[in-house]
């Protein structure tokens, strides 16, 4: 069993709720920066990639898990990122620069997404952001001066400081730096007054507004936050592609990441985390297991669909605190041990009332 | 403690009227609400008594009419300001952050005061962290006057009616206003729970030195803590005056008491 | 001039044809939220089914077109009833986000185990009306779009009187806007909606049977589903009439754009229309507005 004896306030609101877990934090931190001495490059560049996918769907956390806002096109902002970081790289900023650059104008494009919608919420706030999506992928294809249109645009490799950080080893740590530092400054933001007040947005705007809570601004910012932080994780995977094509960025990459962030868990940042890692892994595994399936059921390319949209659809089933509730559910039972109840997670029936009059 | 009528009043609703669609919520409407009073509004559903509320605090706007609070203009502010000039609200359904825990709905309280700046919030300052323990002191002081003490870490989804009243009264005061609105302050809770809001309210106004204007239907609690009674009709004021007086004007028992 | 308005008909002709199509998938789309109140993400890939299944029926058992058109409408609308039975059943009383997040997954599901099934070539069937087509002074329009207008004409009477005349229908309205309410008067609400989705699963086997001839049977048919929704959106969300008036006019914006706008606005239109109008009208031409009672 486990108890909090709290003799000071700033105790109660660190960001380790025991000794324990930092000691946990720090080494699995220590095994992170110590496997690439361990791993071939092709698994580093994979466990890059991760963390890329990591940071994108943090980006998308922020805004759907925190504020309840719904967004079902984060594909753009991701390429937004992506784009503005080469073209910015082509014109010879540095690299530190360019990707501050690029996550800048990336939130300027959720702000100008975000204004709008504040106006709208939930379902149609999903179609909005669907459009957005479809319409920057046409304007990705069609605006070849800058983008190079349907045939690509090659990206400048990475140097920082006169280092290279193209190799697999620096890469790898380019990107788990990067994460580190996105998902300490959330967790930073999450404790103190404007994270509570993005909750407070999501949870009841009216009583945000009776407290003080400037909700429009706070959810137009949340947009901007959000795609700032997507944008960020674009600029890092223009570097893995090397080479942006409009394909690279379609309404399926959306959709991956609303996958991550749903299967993970809506609202807490280690589901985002834990959702990207399954999501991003999910192509490796099923390619593992084709051998094994009958030829007719492997052999074409739905596999992967499919195997996608069951997994979502028996976390939405079965288990739709995602994979952080399943996380803090095991928690709990190991921390109540001995009078642990059975049922302190079920869940009551419940008769569905309109949501229009919402 | 009674008040004295030579004080400016603390908030004037001048000739006031609210329509929705066709529906005129409030027509005419004319109150002032004096500093360290507890004054009760009473009156059938749909006289109007909500729609004051939002209309004070600016959740709609009046088609017509002024309210002043302190000399501001209420009407020229945006919905959002009102808590930083000295009113805070509880709700008729009550509106608590349902997957927060009772200390995050008190410290959202605490919202119109300075949180620190964005930077010093991602970078976790020392300045930050003192700035949190000082929020924290100060609603550790509420959750004391309400006895929040065992439901402080608790989420709101597991508490029981009455502890939510109650939390969403805390989350107002944590803001620390100079007037206070409640909507029907007391509708779910037993006698006994009634009983405790009464000693709280008149608490609120002794101890606090907060102004208390409550929406009611309950009779006994409005005759307990109440010092001055509106009561309202098809938007309009019946009558005012003390809980006797008004309760045994005869519009009022005809509009609503009954005999 | 007298070219310019030859244009302009053919056009409009046009435009109707195509936005009769965005009709009958939104009025699906629309039949489903109005019960359910879920947004089924899937009704494209259940528009794919139908193609799919017409083209079996046809090419592979040799089927008359009439025959595998009835067998595909009925098999569709068992499967969309099994969908809600068995799968979005389970999800009621969950807030919108969950049932969104359901038809997404159904929807990968269905184009996964359609892709594994057919494959990815792209095929075709012949139907009664295949390459012939009629002109009207000047206007030519494929006998196959007349046929479009008309089911969609057809389908939507039917569902007007429907909804409105009888028992059924009006109980779907029910249980719609008050779940417990509906069951505490009798209604038997789970079979009501799964009903509901029958009837969406048999617009969409219309539309999906008679749509790709035009645009050949392939995954990609689905698309339909996002213009569908910005005609949900301009008609008015909620709203039956709505999605009929929007699809008919989504359809002619997006003909018009093709000639008198940019290169290349005729594709991002239909989705600029839709935030325009989230943005100035959110309840559409002719949606009700809602408000929540604080």
């Amino acid at each position: 069993m486990r108890f909090d004896y709290h003799t000071q306030y700033r105790e109660g609101f660190a960001l380790w709720r025991s000794p324990f877990d930092r000691n946990l934090y720090a080494l699995l931190l220590l095994v992170l920066c110590a496997l690439p001495w361990f791993m071939s490059p092709f698994v580093l560049g994979e466990m890059a990639y991760v963390f890329i996918l990591c940071v994108a769907s943090l980006g998308l956390m922020s805004l759907t898990g925190l504020t309840g806002q719904v967004s079902l096109g984060h594909a753009a902002f991701i390429a937004i990122g992506a784009y503005g970081h080469a073209w910015f790289l082509s014109k010879g900023l540095p690299l530190p620069l360019s990707m501050v650059l690029a996550a800048l104008l990336s939130a300027s494009a959720g702000l100008l997404v975000g204004i709008p919608a504040i106006r709208v919420s939930g379902l149609y706030l999903a179609m909005v952001t669907l459009a957005f999506a479809i319409i920057v992928e046409q304007i990705i294809g069609h605006w070849s001066s800058v983008t190079g249109g349907f045939t690509g645009l090659a990206v400048n490799d990475p140097v920082f400081l006169g280092l290279s950080l193209s190799g697999s080893k620096a890469f790898y740590y380019f990107c788990l730096f990067t994460l580190v530092l996105v998902l300490l400054a959330l967790l930073n933001i999450l404790r103190s007054g404007m994270g509570r007040a993005l909750i407070g947005v999501r949870e009841s705007e009216a009583a945000s507004y009776a407290l003080g809570i400037p909700v429009e601004r706070m959810k137009a910012g949340a947009f901007a936050l959000s795609a700032g932080i997507t944008g960020l994780a674009g600029s890092m995977l223009a570097h893995h592609l090397k080479y942006l094509t409009p394909d690279g960025f379609t309404l399926l990459l959306s959709l991956e990441l609303v996958l991550m962030v749903v299967i993970g868990g809506l609202g807490s940042l280690r589901g985002a985390v834990l959702g990207a890692i399954l999501i991003s892994s999910l192509p490796t595994a099923i390619s593992r297991i084709k051998p094994f399936l009958p030829d007719s059921v492997a052999k074409q390319f739905g596999l992967e669909t499919f195997i996608f949209g069951l997994v979502l659809a028996l976390f939405v089933l079965f288990e739709p605190m995602g994979l952080n509730g399943r996380w803090l559910k095991i928690r709990s039972l190991l921390e109540s041990f001995p009078i642990y109840r059975k049922d302190t997670f079920k869940r009551n029936k419940r008769y569905m009332k309109s949501e229009r009059y919402r | 403690m009674k008040t004295s009528n030579a004080t400016p009043p603390l908030l004037t609703v001048d000739k006031l009227s609210l329509t929705f669609g066709g529906v005129q919520a409030i027509a005419d409407l004319s109150l002032e609400v004096r500093p360290g009073e507890v004054l009760a509004v009473i009156g059938p559903n749909g006289a109007g008594k909500t729609s004051l509320l939002n209309a004070v605090t600016r959740v709609f706007d009046p088609s017509g009419g002024q309210i002043h609070f302190k000399g501001q203009d209420l009407t020229q502010m945006q919905r959002h300001q009102i808590a930083t000039l000295g009113i805070a609200r509880t709700f008729q359904n009550i509106e608590l952050f349902e997957a927060a825990t009772v200390l995050d709905n008190l410290l959202l309280g605490r919202h119109r005061f300075f949180q620190g700046h964005w930077w010093q919030q991602v970078l976790r300052t020392p300045a930050l962290t003192r700035l949190e323990e000082a929020a924290h002191a100060e609603v550790e002081k509420i959750i004391d006057f309400l006895d929040l003490t065992p439901w402080r870490h608790a989420p709101i989804a597991g508490l029981p009616y009455g502890v939510r009243k109650v939390v969403e009264l805390g989350r107002a005061l944590c803001a620390q206003p100079e007037l206070l609105f409640l909507d029907e302050p007391a509708s779910g809770l037993n006698p006994e729970e009634t009983r405790e809001l009464a000693f709280w309210i008149d608490d609120i106004r002794s101890e606090l030195g907060i102004t208390v204007v409550m929406v009611e239907h309950d009779m006994s609690l409005v005759s307990a803590v109440a010092d001055r009674v509106i009561c309202m009709a098809q938007g309009r004021v019946l009558a005012q005056g003390s809980p006797t007086e008004v309760q045994s004007h005869p519009a009022v028992i005809a509009a609503y008491l009954g005999a | 001039m007298n070219d310019f308005w030859l244009t302009f008909a053919q056009l409009t002709v046009n435009g109707i044809a195509v936005g009769a199509i965005y009709a009958l998938v939104a009025l699906g789309l629309v039949l489903i939220y109005k019960a359910t109140e879920v947004l089924n993400f899937a009704h494209g890939d259940l528009l794919v089914v139908s193609a799919f299944s017409a083209w079996g029926l046809i090419t592979v058992w040799g089927l008359p077109f009439w025959l595998a058109l009835m067998i595909t409408v009925l098999g569709v609308a068992l499967f969309a009833f099994a969908l809600d039975a068995v799968v979005i059943r389970r999800i009621a009383g969950q807030p919108q986000f969950a049932g969104v997040m359901l038809t997404i997954a159904l929807a990968f599901m269905i184009r996964g185990a359609v892709s594994m099934l057919f494959g990815p070539e792209s095929r075709n069937y012949p139907t009664p009306w295949s390459q012939q087509s009629t002109q009207v002074g000047g206007v030519s329009i494929a006998n196959l779009q007349l046929v479009i207008l008309g089911v969609s004409m057809m389908v939507t009477l039917v569902l007007f009187f429907f909804f409105r005349f009888t028992r059924l229908g009006v109980a779907m309205q029910a249980a719609s806007q008050n779940q417990l309410a509906a069951y505490l008067n009798g209604v038997r609400v789970k079979r009501v909606n799964s009903m509901v989705w029958a009837l969406g699963g048999v617009t969409a086997a219309f539309a999906g049977v008679l749509l790709a001839p035009i645009t050949l049977v392939d995954i990609s048919l689905w698309f339909v589903t996002l213009k569908a929704l910005s005609a949900l959106v301009l008609g008015g969300f909620g709203s039956i009439p709505g999605a009929i008036v929007g699809g008919l006019l989504i359809g002619l914006i997006e003909q018009y754009a093709g000639v008198y706008m940019p290169d290349g606005t005729k594709d991002i239109v239909a989705y600029l229309v839709l935030i325009a109008v989230l943005i100035v009208r959110p309840h559409g031409l002719l949606g009700e507005a809602h408000g929540r009672r604080v």
